[in-house]
């Protein structure tokens, strides 16, 4: 399993009722079904990610975050909200990060960080926009249209009073390397978030 | 039927009728002492009885949902997009259950039927059925047919209603509902269109309180009017004007009232079609089911609730350009599922169809069914 679903799995515990934004196809819904006893929906957009999480059995909701939002689901309904990879790819990732806290107890976030050394390298260079394995894309045709940096999420995680409970940087690979957690900001790609409310335990 | 007969067809049909003798106590405080299902079934039941489908159908449809009942037919069954070898509802897995229901005029028993209990034509006497009324009666044909749990229960529009109630009544008789192109509950303008059909029928003067067969008549006139109503309501604007444009059956304008559009000619084409082979007193009464239906009235109008009693997953799909039961109406379903921390997936197809859209294929639509369909087949070992 990846690395960074490993990490996430271990911090649900069986019974969680877990909500995952932008499930993708189910692979760790799947996975936190049969191995932690979790239950919960996954929210998808892409048609064959909908269908592929419907043939292994990964409860699925077509619903668009940025044009439909989360109205229909209820405060505190669920004890985890996770986002793997999908911040970037909203239109309002600060109103997301509220709606995450008002459905659940706890929050998961992951996204690439776009302060790393080979997209500032890339970036000083060549003076054009950077791809990388974490963001192999066009800078017109990428989904990802609201990059940011480690700093850049903790310092929006500090103006809303939300906590950063566990933070776990990895790299392209999604693999937790030492270097990258000697100066994540700079070293590290990707980051898995654990996030609460700033009054809860 | 076409030569040669498609692989996916199920191929040639024959309905069975069986027969009930325990009376049949409904909502509405009558009771059916006696009465008749008009079923047909495809694909074979297997030795753990495991891999049954029942297949719940729409307002005017019955027991023909796939294949054909002679060479001679046709048009295949009403669901036959749906129902056969390598279809989303592949009977080489399932065995596929579809039936008439009570208050139908296809062979089971309903208001064209005469009453074992007077010997005369039940006519409007004939009582109002509830869709739990039905799921009632299908519970008692799935005892006869030794199916104590249903792989699923499936069906589309009033179908989707039947299929929601069974995961309410029986929960524990039934392991996925897919609920597809339905609604918890009708909206006042679904009623809206329901009454103008029904005023339409009832105010025919060959109607005569329902009593047409007594005086040898028939109410064909407002029958036709309400299928044309029902038709629009089930076809999109977008798919109308594709099919049809302003074209003219002429080349100009004739300036009077006689079906001048194509899109008049063919309301009326399949309005005359309907009123010579549709009961107009059923048709009363399957209208009267829908507006009836809302399984959270018991529950002080929290759909949440009712569903709290469900065990099973569920299915729920719509259609983009469906006005009839609009995705909304599928999206106030899965979030009172969701609420009641029920499992269920959920898809909107985006098809120009409308309402109809659930008995058309489209890639998408046919991938999500056979992906969610060929899960349960593995759930159940068949």
């Amino acid at each position: 399993m990846r690395a960074d679903l490993e990490i996430i799995q271990q911090w649900i515990k069986p019974g969680h009722h877990v909500l995952d934004l932008g499930c993708g196809d189910g692979t760790l819904l799947d996975f936190l079904q049969r191995e932690r006893g979790a239950s919960g929906y996954g929210l998808e957009i892409n048609p064959a990610y909908i269908t592929h999480c419907m043939s292994r059995g990964v409860s699925v909701i077509e619903q668009n975050l940025d044009t439909q939002g989360l109205a229909n689901f209820d405060d505190n309904s669920f004890d985890v909200v996770l986002m793997t990879q999908a911040l970037q790819a909203v239109r309002r990732p600060d109103k997301v990060l509220d709606e995450m806290l008002r459905l659940g107890n706890e929050g998961i976030v992951t996204f690439p960080n776009f302060a790393h050394w080979r997209l500032r390298w890339g970036l000083a260079l060549s003076g054009r926009m950077p791809e990388s394995e974490a963001l192999p894309y066009k800078w017109y045709n990428t989904p990802n249209i609201r990059l940011c940096t480690f700093q850049d999420f903790e310092a929006l995680c500090r103006q809303k009073s939300i906590r950063i409970t566990s933070r776990k940087v990895v790299d392209g690979q999604h693999q937790n390397s030492w270097v990258a957690r000697l100066w994540p900001n700079l070293l590290g790609e990707i980051a898995i978030y654990r996030i609460t409310k700033e009054n809860s335990q | 039927m076409p030569d040669p007969l498609p692989a996916d067809s199920v191929g040639l049909v024959t309905p069975q009728t069986y027969h009930f003798d325990t009376p049949l106590e409904l909502a509405c405080g009558k009771v059916l002492n006696r009465y008749e299902l008009v079923v047909e079934t495809y694909g074979e039941l297997n030795a753990g009885a495991s891999n049954a489908i029942l297949i719940c159908h729409a307002l005017s449809g019955h027991h023909h949902a796939a294949g054909y009942h002679s060479a001679d037919e046709r048009k295949a069954g009403w669901w036959d997009s749906c129902i056969g070898p390598g279809k989303p509802i592949d009977t080489r897995r399932f065995f596929v259950v579809s039936l008439n229901n009570l208050g139908g005029c296809h062979g089971s028993t309903g208001p064209s039927s005469t009453n074992p209990d007077t010997g005369s034509l039940y006519g409007p006497d004939f009582p109002v059925v509830t869709v739990t009324d039905w799921v009632n009666s299908q519970a008692r044909l799935a005892d006869k047919l030794g199916i104590e749990c249903w792989a699923a229960v499936v069906g589309g529009s009033l179908g989707g209603m039947q299929a929601l109630q069974w995961s309410l009544t029986y929960p524990e008789r039934i392991r996925h509902a897919a609920v597809i192109a339905s609604t918890p509950r009708l909206s006042a303008q679904n009623i809206a269109f329901n009454e103008v059909a029904r005023q339409a029928i009832t105010s025919d003067p060959e109607f005569h309180a329902g009593r047409y067969s007594d005086n040898f008549t028939l109410p064909r006139r407002g029958l036709m009017l309400a299928r044309m109503v029902g038709h629009i309501t089930y076809l999109s604007d977008a798919s109308m004007g594709e099919k049809f444009g302003r074209e003219l059956r002429e080349t100009a304008y004739k300036f009077g009232y006689d079906a001048e559009f194509q899109v008049e000619s063919y309301l009326r084409y399949q309005g005359e079609r309907f009123s010579e082979s549709f009961d107009a007193n059923t048709y009363l009464l399957m209208t009267k089911a829908l507006d009836y239906f809302d399984p959270a009235y018991e529950f002080g109008g929290d759909l949440a609730k009712a569903l709290q009693g469900a065990r099973c997953e569920f299915l729920v799909l719509s259609f983009s350009t469906d006005w009839r039961f609009a995705p909304e109406r599928s999206e106030e379903l899965v979030k009172a599922m969701i609420a009641a921390r029920r499992k269920v997936s959920y898809a909107e197809i985006d098809a120009p169809w409308g309402h109809d859209g659930f008995l058309i294929p489209t890639p998408r639509y046919t991938d999500v069914f056979t992906a969610y369909m060929d899960r349960v087949a593995r759930e159940v070992g068949a």
